[in-house]
This record gives structure tokens, sequence and C-alpha cells, in this order.
């Protein structure tokens, strides 16, 4: 049937290309030309320019607080979400679905939300913020709060990957390892995490790319102090709004640099958890 | 009675350890603050609580925060749909690279792209000076909150249908072309009716992250009031001003509105797992 | 080391996977577990490890050498157990899986890395498999695999070995291989071993003793020959090997089978009971004339001659289906063919009534 013929060789080649320049000029216009102007405007006025805007002391500790603060709420998610994974994936009891529904709450609040959760809480006129006052600390409008709202958005991202996969692989392998003396940690340790690297690789990067990118969240508990309190997002804006454009878009691009590697290393990453996830495939049904 | 058990017996050790630590966790960083919003705006009182997301400003951030949510969402379905249709049928030079760049809006600062996106179309930006002798202006209007919305909400609806047409099994539609289906009737009534349901819950998941989106939004909207100030903002300029209480029930409207969305998008998921599965 | 369950008790939720069971295994012994899935004896076999909790209760206990060890914990009991899909650690090597054992103890308990290695060098040699030291449990087959779970277990030194249907994923040629070899190893170590199985066959062949598991209980505990040969239950009879089966009643003191009369020496028999006779295939045989056993008439329906024995399908005059096995030369003797009509005579055979004791 010449229906069958012409159906099997594919979509007609006019329609085929029409089809993809379409496509392409639409990511062209939404994806690739941002991402052009970005390093476009920040090399506007000349590499010395570009680096002078760097090398600004407020720039410097923007980049400083910035990594701090991604930082301290990378590894304290990385231990969140191995606690969590490990009992949700190794054990059964009731209310594990609320508990799963629960971690994935960061995704459904806008981040101005998770900031001024923050805010209410230890802001001046906030629940501890007499107490917080007497005693001379400061979170909102200080580091501290900034880490907490970072945390807050990113905690997730480490979990997320690791339940499907300890789920998918079980508990044998731990059985085998109490069964024959190992304590806790050992298993843990030496059975566990070399089991779940890729995944849980996966899920820093993530976490690390949101945690050093995000602004909302951190903008309104951040109190845009500078030099002291300011992201390297916020300290973009601070540039922006200044009408300094060449030097907020050199910070910028160090951002836009940052999430183009965060890409590269999915992209690594992502065949990575495919092969061990096809493996475990393999396992439960062997072709021999 | 044996069966009221909490949990089932293990020997792995450290259940409640762990199980400690991440109900801690949770409790501290996003159970109690979260309740702060719910305590504070009970704490006004019902007329209080109405007037303060009812105010004219107010009622026009929800219109273009959720109308230019919703466009962009319906933007992203059609051309996310057309951009994976591409990458997963068809082969060209450098696919490798662009199917790595869909993901550039997840992975890309919110900031970066706000700033970035005024740019390109601004009066004097690359884009926008070319829309201008049309009478079209992006930048500090409505269209411009769409369009950053759109590209935020761009990966979300490429990555639901993207699996799915790729894992598609070509031999049904070969078997409706067999039968004397055009092209076109292969497409309607074979393949689209397989894919509808990751579609609908890519829009959906683009339309929830482009209610709460505020980096990319707000450079490029200029915040005008009554025209292009988005909810969040509004959230934003009464913690500036010290009205905790209207910052609160502002947020328990935004609150409720993702809260149903995400049960819409929990529900669109095991519909569409229950159509794969009946496959 | 001798094992001792007594009354044991063990519920999932709703499901009673063990009620009061209780079983002694002496030391040195190869004890199977034998029946078919759901009858508790991975569940009994997983209590023994430490890897599941008995029930509490007043007489309940696990005593290893005399000793209560249910509190101890499934790595202080210092057993060897084998898991059915071998639960190799995917990310070690075999070499590193086999010392794992010896490289998670207390740095006091600990032997040298030297130590180690050699002790795993034996195993290795035990289990022949010296060559594949350094390759990944997914770049073995599946009869690999399962030697390297036992090596891993024995390198701890276990008192008791457990294995959970070791042999169930492997092809039956690979199977018999293995079991053969679990035997010759076992008459080496003597390490007192407990074998959850539901091949009767691997029960038979590999086991000092064999104990019949059904829906939670044990029915019966005996050398492969008492339990093959001299079946205590209907139960165990079917379930050790094929048999043909029989419906009638208790007359006058005999029981009736339709035209078989027979006498039933069992005490308790009740007048009008349902009575039920077993008979294994090779305890029939075919005549052409009535004979000095009890016999039947049938009709000989299918005959299959390609195997070990001769297989003949008839239809008895009661209308039920029979299966006659003999050897070839005895088939050859007698000469029958499809649709004649014979004598099906009785050697051997067990009867079973209803029983209402517990």
């Amino acid at each position: 049937m010449s229906g069958l013929r012409s159906y099997r060789s594919g979509d007609p080649a006019p329609l085929r290309w029409g089809l993809t320049l379409l496509a392409l000029g639409f990511l062209g216009l939404f994806v690739a030309l941002p991402l052009a102007a970005v390093f476009g405007t920040a090399l506007e006025k000349g590499w010395r320019a570009y680096w002078a805007a760097i090398r600004e002391p407020d720039a410097l500790s923007a980049v400083r607080l910035t990594l701090l603060a991604s930082g301290i709420a990378v590894v304290s998610n990385l231990a969140f979400g191995v606690a969590a994974a490990w009992a949700i994936a190794k054990f059964q009891f009731r209310g594990k679905n609320v508990l799963i529904t629960l971690i994935d709450l960061p995704f459904a609040v806008s981040p101005v939300i998770a900031g001024l959760i923050y805010v209410l809480v230890f802001g001046a006129r906030g629940w501890f913020g007499d107490w917080l006052d007497a005693h001379d600390i400061r979170i909102v409008f200080a580091v501290p709060g900034i880490v907490l709202a970072t945390i807050f958005v990113t905690f997730p991202f480490v979990a997320r990957e690791l339940i499907p996969l300890m789920q998918s692989q079980g508990t044998d392998e731990e059985e085998a390892g109490i069964s024959l003396g190992a304590g806790g940690w050992q298993v843990l340790y030496r059975i566990t995490l070399p089991n779940i690297k890729w995944s849980l690789l996966y899920g820093i990067v993530l976490c690390t790319a949101r945690a050093m990118g995000e602004f909302g969240a951190v903008s309104v508990v951040s109190g845009h102090i500078r030099g002291q309190t300011n992201t390297m997002p916020l300290h973009v804006e601070v540039l922006y709004n200044e009408y300094k454009f060449a030097a907020a878009f050199a910070v910028a691009s160090l951002l836009a640099i940052l999430a183009l590697a965060t890409l590269a290393a999915k992209s690594l990453l992502e065949w990575k958890t495919r092969r061990v996830y096809a493996a475990l495939r393999e396992e439960a049904a062997p072709e021999a | 009675m044996r069966g009221l058990r909490f949990r089932r017996y293990s020997i792995l050790p450290g259940f409640w350890g762990s199980l400690g630590l991440s109900m801690l966790y949770l409790s501290l960083i996003v159970l109690v603050p979260l309740c702060a919003i719910f305590l504070k705006s009970a704490a006004m009182t019902w007329p209080r609580f109405w007037d303060a997301v009812t105010s004219p400003p107010v009622l026009a951030s929800y219109k273009l925060t959720f109308g230019a949510s919703l466009g962009a969402a319906l933007v992203n379905a059609v051309f996310g749909f057309l951009v994976a249709w591409v990458l997963a049928r068809y082969s060209f030079p450098g696919k490798k690279l662009v199917d790595a760049l869909v993901d550039l809006p997840f992975a890309l600062p919110t900031a970066v792209a706000g700033i970035a996106l005024t740019q390109l179309y601004s009066e004097s930006g690359w884009v926008g000076r070319r829309l201008l002798p049309l009478g079209i202006r992006v930048a500090f209007t409505p269209l411009g909150v769409l369009v950053a919305l759109v590209f935020i909400g761009l990966p979300f609806v490429v990555r639901s249908v993207q699996p799915v047409l790729e894992s598609a099994d070509r031999e049904i539609e070969e078997a409706a072309a067999s039968l004397g289906a055009s092209r076109w009737q292969v497409f309607s009534r074979v393949v689209f009716p397989m894919v509808r349901p990751a579609l609908l819950t890519g829009f959906a998941m683009a339309f929830a992250r482009a209610l709460g989106e505020y980096g990319s939004v707000i450079f490029i909207s200029g915040n005008l009031p009554m025209r292009t100030q988005i909810t969040p903002l509004l959230i934003v300029a009464k913690l500036e001003q010290y009205d905790y209480a209207g910052a609160a029930a502002l947020a328990v409207v935004m609150l409720a509105a993702s809260f149903v969305l995400l049960l819409a998008i929990n529900l669109l998921g095991s519909y569409s797992r229950k159509y794969m599965e009946a496959q | 080391m001798s094992i001792e369950a007594r009354h044991i008790t063990k519920t999932f939720g709703r499901f009673l996977a063990l009620r009061d069971v209780s079983l002694t295994v002496n030391d040195g012994e190869l004890v199977a577990l034998l029946g078919p899935s759901g009858s508790g004896k991975t569940t009994l076999l997983r209590i023994v490890a430490g890897l599941e909790a008995p029930d509490p209760g007043p007489d309940s206990a696990l005593l290893f050498e005399g000793r209560d060890v249910t509190r101890e914990g499934a790595g202080e009991r210092r057993v060897g157990f084998v898991f059915q899909h071998y639960a190799l650690f995917r990310n070690m090597t075999v070499f590193e899986n086999i010392a794992f054992g010896l490289r998670v103890r207390p740095r006091k308990a600990r032997p040298t890395a030297s130590a180690i290695r050699e002790r795993v060098r034996e195993l290795l040699a035990l289990i022949q498999l010296e060559s594949l030291a350094d390759r990944y449990p997914n770049q073995l087959s599946g009869g690999q695999r399962q030697r390297v779970a036992l090596a891993r277990a024995l390198a701890i030194e276990p008192k008791v070995l457990l294995l959970d249907e070791p042999f169930g994923a492997l092809d039956a040629k690979v199977r018999q291989g293995l079991r053969r070899w679990l035997r010759r190893l076992h008459d080496t170590m003597h390490v007192t071993s407990l074998l959850v199985t539901h091949d009767q066959e691997e029960a038979l062949e590999v086991a000092d003793r064999v104990v019949v598991m059904n829906q939670a209980r044990i029915e019966q505990t005996g050398t492969p020959e008492q339990v093959f040969h001299h079946p205590s239950s209907e139960f165990v009879m079917d379930f050790m090997g094929s048999v043909n089966l029989f419906h009638g009643r208790i007359e006058s003191g005999k029981a009736v089978f339709g035209p078989l009369v027979l006498e039933h020496a069992a005490s308790g028999a009740v007048e009008g009971q349902t009575a039920r006779l077993f008979v294994r295939p090779y305890d029939l045989d075919i005549r052409h004339t009535d004979g000095s056993s009890p016999s039947l008439r049938a009709r000989v329906l299918r005959i299959q001659a390609a195997g070990p024995q001769v297989r003949v399908e008839l239809q008895a005059e009661t209308g039920e289906a029979v299966v006659v096995e003999m050897p070839h030369a005895q088939f050859r003797e007698i000469g029958v063919r499809s649709g004649d009509d014979v004598f099906v005579g009785l050697r051997d055979a067990r009867i079973f009534t209803e029983d209402y004791s517990i």
C-alpha cells in the first residue's frame, strides 16, 4: 500500500525541514538569544571593563556569599536527602506518602513566599523578633536568613534523585551486609553509597546550581546591604537598577557560565544514571 | 493489634534516626515557617483579610499573573510540543547540543534571565528595536511578562512530551497507515491521543511555575502599578512597608491556587499513568 | 552447632506464616525445609537467621546449642545466609564480596590483610573460581554468582549455614550440578545447614533429613526414605511425587473403592467415612487377566514410551484417570496397545481417611 510505504520513509522533506526550522527558530528566539545577550552586553565595554566589574570588592563579596550560602545549603540538604531516602526506600511504614509529598513542597511554593515565611518567623515584627533583638542575633537581613531561604528552595533535589533509585535497588544487599556482621554505618558507607553515587552526584549538581542562582527567596530575606548581604543574583539586580548594565551583565555572565557547566554535568550524569537503571532492569528480567 | 503496627520489622538499622532527622528538618525548615503565614492571616479580621486580597492593585495583579501564566503555558504547549516532536523524530547537525540547551531555563538563574530578556526586548534592544516600527512594545508591558514566562516554562512541556514520543511504538502508526490513514489522520488519531496526557501534565507544570515566578519577570515588567505588577511583587512591596499581615494574606491566596494546581497535576499524572498502562 | 526452634509463630499483618512450629536440627546435619510457596519455610529460615523476629510468646524460643539467641541480631548470630537472588554487592569484585564479612569486623577481631587474602583464596579454590576473583557480579553467570554467595557466607566461618532456595533461579542442568557440589561440600565441611526448597527432588537428593511444611505447619520430618515411602499424610504423599487418587468409603470395616475392596487396618476408621486411596504409578501393574492382588478394569488411552520409563495413561472402570509407570522391558513383556481393556493391579498403596485429630 503506498500509504504505508510513504509513511515508513518518514515525513516528507519539506515538512521535516519546515518543522525543524520552526522549532529551532523558537528555541533560538527564546533560549539562544537571551544567552547571547548576556555575553554580548557583558563585553560591550571591552575586556578591561569586564574584569574590573568582576574584581570589584562588592562583586567579590557577593561571590563569596553565594559560595558560602550554597555550600552550606548543599551539604545540609545532602545529609537530609540521604536520611530521608534511607527512611523512605529501605523501610515500610505508615504515612510514607505524606512524607514524600512534603518533600516536593518547595516546588509548589513561589520563591517570594519562601522568603516571606522566614521574615514572618525571624523578622523584626516576627515571632522571634523581640527575642532575637534582645540577644543581638540577626537572621533576617543577614547571612543566616539567606542560608535558610536557600536551604528551603533546594532541599528536594537530592532526596528526589535518590528515592526512586534506592527503592528500585531494594534491601537485599544491605540485609546481606548485616547478616555478615557489618554495622549500620558500614553498610551505608560500603554498600549503599557506592550503589547510588551517580544519582547522588546528579542531585548535588542540581542542588548547587539552584542554590547559587536563587533570587526571589533570597531577595526577600536579604535586606540588600551592599557588600554584606548580597549574593551574586542580588548584586546583578543592584547593578542593573543603577543602570550599570555592562557590570551587571559581567557578573551575570559568571552565573551563565555556571548554568552552562551545570547543563554539561547534567548531560554526563544523566547518561550514567540511565545506565544504572538499565542494569537494574536487566537484573530483574534477564535475557538469558 | 498486629495490624495497627506503625512499621514492618526490619534488621536494617537507623530507621528512627533517619526518619527523626528528616521530620525534624522538614518541620523546622518547612512546616513551622509555613504555618506562620496561616497564623498571621488568621489573626486578621475577615473584612481586613478580604480588603487585603481584593484591593484594586491586587485584583489587577491577579489578572496579570493568571492571564500571562495561562498564555505562556499555552504558547509553551504548542511550541514545546513542536520542539519535542522535532527532537524525538528528526535528526539534524548539532541536535545533542540543542537537546541540552532546552534545559537552560531550568539552569539559568532567574535574575540573569530577567535582565537578559529586558535587554533584548527594550526599545533599544536587539529584538525590541525591530518590533518598534511594527508598533509592538514588549518591555514594560504585559506582553513582556508573557515573554518572560514563556522562557521559564519552556522545558516543562518539552521534557514531559519528549520521552513519550521517543518511546512511542512506531508499529502502531505504521499499522494505521497500512489501513489507509493519511499522515494527518495518523497524527491526530493515533499519535496525539497517546501524547495528550503528557502534554496536559507539562502544560499544568509550566502554568504552576509561571504563577509563582518572580526574578525573570520583575525586570521586564517594569512594575507599573495597576498595569504590570505581578502578585509576588505585591507581596514583596507589602513586606517592605512592614504590612506583614497583608503580605501573608496574599501568600495564602497564592498557596491556595498552587495547591489546587498541584492536585490537578497529580490527578493528571495518575490519569496519564493509567492511560499508559492500558496501552 | 545444633538449632532448636520451639513454638515459633509468625504473622504478617493478617497473614499467618507460621503456626506454633517446633524443629530441631542436630549438629552437622543438612536439613531441607520443603514445601509449596506460602508454606512458611522461608519465613522459618529467616527467623533462624535473625532477619525476621518471631511473634512474642511464652514458650517460643530459638536456641543455638542450647543458648537463647532471640535477642541477638542477625550479625551477632554467626550464621551464613545465602539469599535466593544472591544479593552480591554489585559495586565490589568477587574477591571483595567474599572478603566483606572479614573486613567489617571490629578492629580487635579483624584478621590482618594478608590473613584475609589467604582465606579468600582458599574459598575461591573451594568454589573453583580462582580466575574470576577480579570480576564484578554482573560479569558472572547465575551458577557462578551462587557459588560466590556461598563462599561469602562461608568466609565468616559460620556455625550455621542457611540457604534460601539457592538454586531456584538456575537452569535444570546447572541446578543438578550445584546440588551435588553442595552435598560434597557439606560432607567435607560438616557445617550445620538448613536449606529451603520447593523442589522435592532436590530435598531428597541433598538432605540428611527432610521437613515437609504446608500452610504454616510442619507436616512430617524424617529421612528422605521415610518421607517418600512412608508419608504420614495425604499432603506429603501428594507433594513428594506423582500419585494416583481414588475416592471411596469405609464399609463393614473395609475400605471400598468401587470394585476394589481393601483391608484397612488403621484405628479409628468410622463406618461410612470417606476414604482416599493413594497409589504411586510404579506400584501399579498392568495385566491381561485378573490376578491375585486387588485390581481394577481399565482401558488404555495413551502410551508414552519416550523417556526413562514407559508411562501408560488409562481410564478406570470407576471413571478415574490412572497413570502407570513401568520399565521398558516389563512393558515389552506385557504387550499392550492403545485402546486395550486391561486389569490394573495394586502392589502397594496408602489409604487416608478424614482425620479429626489436630
